[in-house]
Order: C-alpha cells, then sequence, then structure tokens
C-alpha cells in the first residue's frame, strides 16, 4: 500500500515533467532553445516514471532491467541530442542569443 | 588478458540479470556460449582495451553520479520553472569553455553530461574545446565556474 502510493507520486510527478518538456517544447523560441524543452522530458520526466516503476516491480530481476533502461536512457539520450544539436549547427542554423562570449573555464 | 577476463565476467553478470535464470542447465550453458562469441568476436576485432572496458572509471563514478543527479534535478526543476512562468524569463547565449580530460572518454562524459543538465546543451566539439547553448545566465555560469570540468576530470583518475 505505501509502496504503491510512492510509486504513484514518483510516476505522477514524472508525467507532469514530460508535460513540461513538452510545453517548453512549444513556448521556447528557437531550435536550440527547444531542446532544453526534451531535455527535461528525457531526463526527470523518465527518470521519475521508471524510479516510480521500480517501487512496484515485484521481482528484484525487474528492479536490475530499469536500472539498465534508465541507464540507457540517460547515455544515449544526450548523445542523440547533441548529434541532433550538431547537425542543426553543421548545416548553418545559427542560435538565437542575446550575447555571444569567449571564456575559459577556471580550472 | 585482464580485459578479456573483465570482460567475461561483465558479459555473464549482464546475461545472468537479465535473464533470470540460475538453475536452467541448459540456457545457461547457451549464456556461456554467446558470452564465448562475444568475447571471441571482440578480441578478433580489437576493441577489448581500456576505451571499450574503462576499468578505472567506475570508482569514480560511484561519487560523481550521486551528485550529477542532483545538479540534474536541480537545473531541471529551474528550466521547468521558467518554461511555465508567463514572461518566459530566459536569455540563450553561446558560451565555449575547455574540457580539461585527458582523454576521449572523460571528454564524452562532461560534454554528455553538460547535456543531461536541462539549461545547457553540448553544441559542438572540437579539440579539447566544447561550445555550449545555454538557456539562462545561470546556467552559463553554472558550466563557467567549471565545478564539473573539475569533478569529471576527477572520474577520469591520476589527475
Amino acid at each position: 500500500m505505501i509502496l504503491e502510493i510512492v510509486s504513484s507520486v514518483f510516476v505522477i510527478a514524472g508525467a507532469i515533467f514530460a508535460v513540461i518538456g513538452g510545453i517548453g517544447i512549444v513556448r521556447l523560441p528557437d531550435f536550440f532553445s527547444r531542446i532544453h524543452g526534451a531535455g527535461i522530458t528525457d531526463t526527470l520526466g523518465a527518470g521519475l516514471i521508471l524510479t516510480g516503476l521500480m517501487f512496484l516491480s515485484a521481482e528484484w530481476t525487474v528492479t536490475v532491467k530499469l536500472v539498465a533502461i534508465l541507464a540507457l536512457l540517460w547515455i544515449t539520450s544526450p548523445t542523440a541530442t547533441h548529434a541532433l544539436a550538431n547537425a542543426a549547427l553543421e548545416t548553418g542554423l545559427r542560435p538565437g542569443v542575446d550575447e555571444t562570449e569567449e571564456a575559459t573555464s577556471s580550472s | 588478458m585482464t580485459y578479456a577476463a573483465g570482460l567475461v565476467a561483465i558479459l555473464a553478470a549482464v546475461w545472468l540479470l537479465l535473464s533470470g535464470y540460475f538453475d536452467k542447465p541448459l540456457l545457461l550453458g547457451l549464456g556461456a556460449v554467446s558470452v564465448a562469441l562475444v568475447v571471441f568476436i571482440s578480441l578478433r576485432m580489437r576493441i577489448v582495451d581500456d576505451e571499450g572496458l574503462p576499468v578505472q572509471l567506475p570508482a569514480g563514478l560511484v561519487r560523481y553520479l550521486p551528485w550529477l543527479v542532483v545538479e540534474i534535478v536541480k537545473a531541471n526543476v529551474d528550466v521547468a520553472l521558467r518554461i511555465l512562468r508567463p514572461s518566459l524569463p530566459i536569455r540563450p547565449r553561446v558560451i565555449r569553455v575547455r574540457a580539461g580530460q585527458r582523454t576521449d572518454v572523460g571528454r564524452v562524459i562532461y560534454a554528455n553530461s553538460i547535456t543531461l543538465t536541462p539549461g545547457t546543451v553540448t553544441i559542438d566539439t572540437e579539440g579539447d574545446h566544447i561550445t555550449i547553448h545555454a538557456l539562462t545566465e545561470e546556467a552559463a555560469a553554472g558550466v563557467l565556474s567549471g565545478e564539473m570540468d573539475r569533478r569529471v576530470t576527477r572520474v577520469e583518475g591520476r589527475g
């Protein structure tokens, strides 16, 4: 019972973030900023839903599979996002920015 | 040869965990054949090395991942709230930073960590410089502080 409630909270929170990501894709102004909206669905949306499902899994092998799915998703989704963004940049699409700056991190 | 043994151990563990069979001799035998075949092919392709099987990483990743997850959650909440606010308070900008990692694997982890964090996306990499599209000033400042860069460099070890 308690597990089901905890699970529901995670799944619902994940669904809310997935929807917010969708709203972001619509509201944000250009291609490069829309990617950030999609990122919310990819990371916290999917992450919370999968975490919620882990609480419900009857067997521990199912939990292992969910962890594997989450790990795979969190490795492949930024890779795909980068491929998409880089392809846009290579084909000449320029991000709409307020300012561009050259900077080096402090390390 | 150490890498081959490590590959056998990891493949066997993955097979066992995904199948869930621990007491069916025939299936376990077939699993062992699959593992042997994959290791044989990998050795022939010469991809069993420190890049194909980065044994030095997990120790550092164990400390890095919890920090990364917290950062991802914080950034998610921040970007989500900005999207929902009617005034849409964003200031997109492009920044270039240096990736301090020695290896390609380290740089991939760094660039992917940046992309995984909403608000910042790696849009280009050349040599040890990466170009980032940041949605807000705060997100850009977070990358410029170089904390993630230092932490990923520590994951690489010997640095």
